[in-house]
């Protein structure tokens, strides 16, 4: 019997030949005229942009994660007015474009606040955004545990806090995990968004070297690239979370 | 009385046990309130009218108070409900350490010689979906007898388990009773409870219609349900 995982390695790498081959192919019939070296002496400015998206990306995930489960354990608190305001908050976030809400958050907020480091702020932004995404993926997850193991948490005498902490949310992270990977490839791509408070970002870099360079693809094939970098072994770490967090209910 | 919205699970259960009781079992007809009965002498639900006895005290109706006297007893259930994420070992072991304080080591002792007892020793890091209805079911035994429970209440136990893993978990309650573990059950195993019960409190629509020796409620029941309840019970046996 073949070793599956020699099998899983040759059939992706015969899927991403066959689809470089197609992406040449459709290039190669169009008569696109490429010009690489131009856009090879911005190497240095594209790099500096794919770091500044990394470091944001990191910053905002954290925010996003500890925003969301505030947000759930609001959404779900006894008390009235702290659950509407929770869920009254989720549904802005998530009903407004996140292009007004980084413009309103850094022109008029963080201005009346003297908060002037657009980095900083960008990164708080983009987390609460994609936070209140997380926020009713964690409160899915929370909610879909069931009344008897709730109640066999009490009856072996946990009280509230225990039973979260050791029966509740151990079982809701492995519901989670997939929602949760797939929004944070989603923040990882919105961050490009943050251009229009004046970040430098990957995205913005790549708009400067093609106006400046007379170039376009050169630029965009890269930037796919690049994302695909971070997004693609983040999905692959998730997955591999999921299987340590496996076990059947 | 216990009420759910509008609805009386329980309404005028009243009974005293007497003296020398210690294997109680709750019978009668489904949705009868046999479970929600179990769950209030255990302290798992508090009663919104009316209170348990215990030795003459009364149990606290304040969360803490229903927290501490809840603590003191072992639950279970009729669909196990061990926890999936943990192996039978850990569901024995984590409530002892994170609720009565035990030191890992002292855990670890107390939940290997229950679960050995009960014959659980090939299955000890194995997680529940990894175990037969009825090896679940000793587990559950185990992380409810694991703390030393004053009363051990055990809701249906055997209920959704077929005869061969029935008669495992009926030997395990039955060497318990003889050993002198305080017991609650509520169950249809008319003929286990006639061998075990010193006591029968007999439920119908959410009323204790009798309470009664277990001699006497098994060779002289006094209401027309329980005769009925009995005849039923017994007809294909």
């Amino acid at each position: 019997m073949p070793n599956s995982l020699t099998r899983r390695l040759i059939w992706t790498f015969v899927l991403i030949a066959g689809a470089s081959l197609l992406l040449y192919a459709t290039f190669a019939s169009v008569h696109y005229p490429w010009n690489w070296s131009n856009a090879w002496s911005y190497r240095f400015q594209f790099l500096w942009g794919w770091g500044t998206t990394l470091a944001i990306s990191l910053g905002a995930s954290i925010v996003s994660i500890l925003v969301g489960f505030g947000l759930m354990v609001g959404r779900r608190s006894p008390t009235t007015p702290l659950r509407l305001f929770c869920h009254g908050t989720v549904e802005l976030l998530r009903g407004s474009p996140l292009l007004v809400q980084l413009l309103l958050g850094y022109y008029i907020l963080a201005n009346r606040l003297n908060i002037n480091d657009p980095i900083l702020v960008g990164m708080i932004l983009l987390g609460f955004f994609e936070g209140a995404y997380l926020a009713e993926i964690f409160r899915g997850a929370v909610e879909s545990i069931g009344a008897s193991q709730r109640e066999a948490a009490k009856a072996v005498g946990f009280n509230k806090v225990q039973m979260y902490r050791h029966v509740i949310i151990p079982q809701a992270i492995r519901r989670a995990l997939p929602g949760t990977t797939g929004q944070l490839v989603s923040l990882i791509k919105d961050s490009s968004l943050l251009s229009v408070i004046g970040i430098e970002e990957l995205v913005q870099k790549v708009r400067i070297m093609n106006s400046s360079s007379y170039t376009a693809l050169e630029g965009y094939l890269p930037l796919a690239a690049a994302y695909l970098i971070v997004t693609l072994p983040l999905s692959w770490y998730a997955s591999r979370l999921e299987r340590r967090f496996a076990f059947e209910t | 009385m216990k009420r759910y919205g509008e609805f009386n699970a329980l309404n005028g259960a009243s009974f005293q046990t007497g003296e020398d009781a210690r294997v109680v079992a709750l019978l009668g007809p489904s949705g009868g309130g046999k479970s929600t009965l179990l769950r209030v002498l255990g302290g798992l639900l508090v009663p919104e009218e009316g209170s348990v006895l215990v030795n003459g005290v009364a149990l606290p109706k304040d969360p803490e108070g229903a927290l501490e006297a809840l603590r003191q007893n072992g639950f279970v259930f009729q669909g196990y409900n061990l926890f999936p994420h943990l192996t039978a070992l850990q569901n024995v072991t984590l409530p002892l350490m994170v609720v009565h304080g035990q030191s890992e080591q002292a855990a670890q002792q107390r939940g290997q010689e229950l679960l050995t007892r009960l014959g659980l020793f090939d299955h000890l890091h194995k997680r529940p979906a990894e175990l037969s209805g009825g090896q679940q079911q000793r587990a559950a035994i185990a992380r409810a007898l694991a703390p030393k429970p004053r009363l051990l209440l055990l809701d249906e136990p055997t209920s959704a388990l077929d005869p061969v893993m029935t008669g495992e978990v009926l030997d395990v309650i039955r060497e318990l009773a003889q050993e002198g573990q305080q017991i609650v059950l509520a169950t249809h195993e008319i003929s286990f409870a006639r061998q075990v019960a010193d006591w029968v409190v007999f439920l119908a629509n959410g009323t204790v219609q009798e309470s009664s020796t277990s001699v006497k409620f098994f060779y002289d029941p006094m209401s027309s349900l329980a005769k009925e309840y009995l005849t039923a019970l017994t007809k294909y046996r």
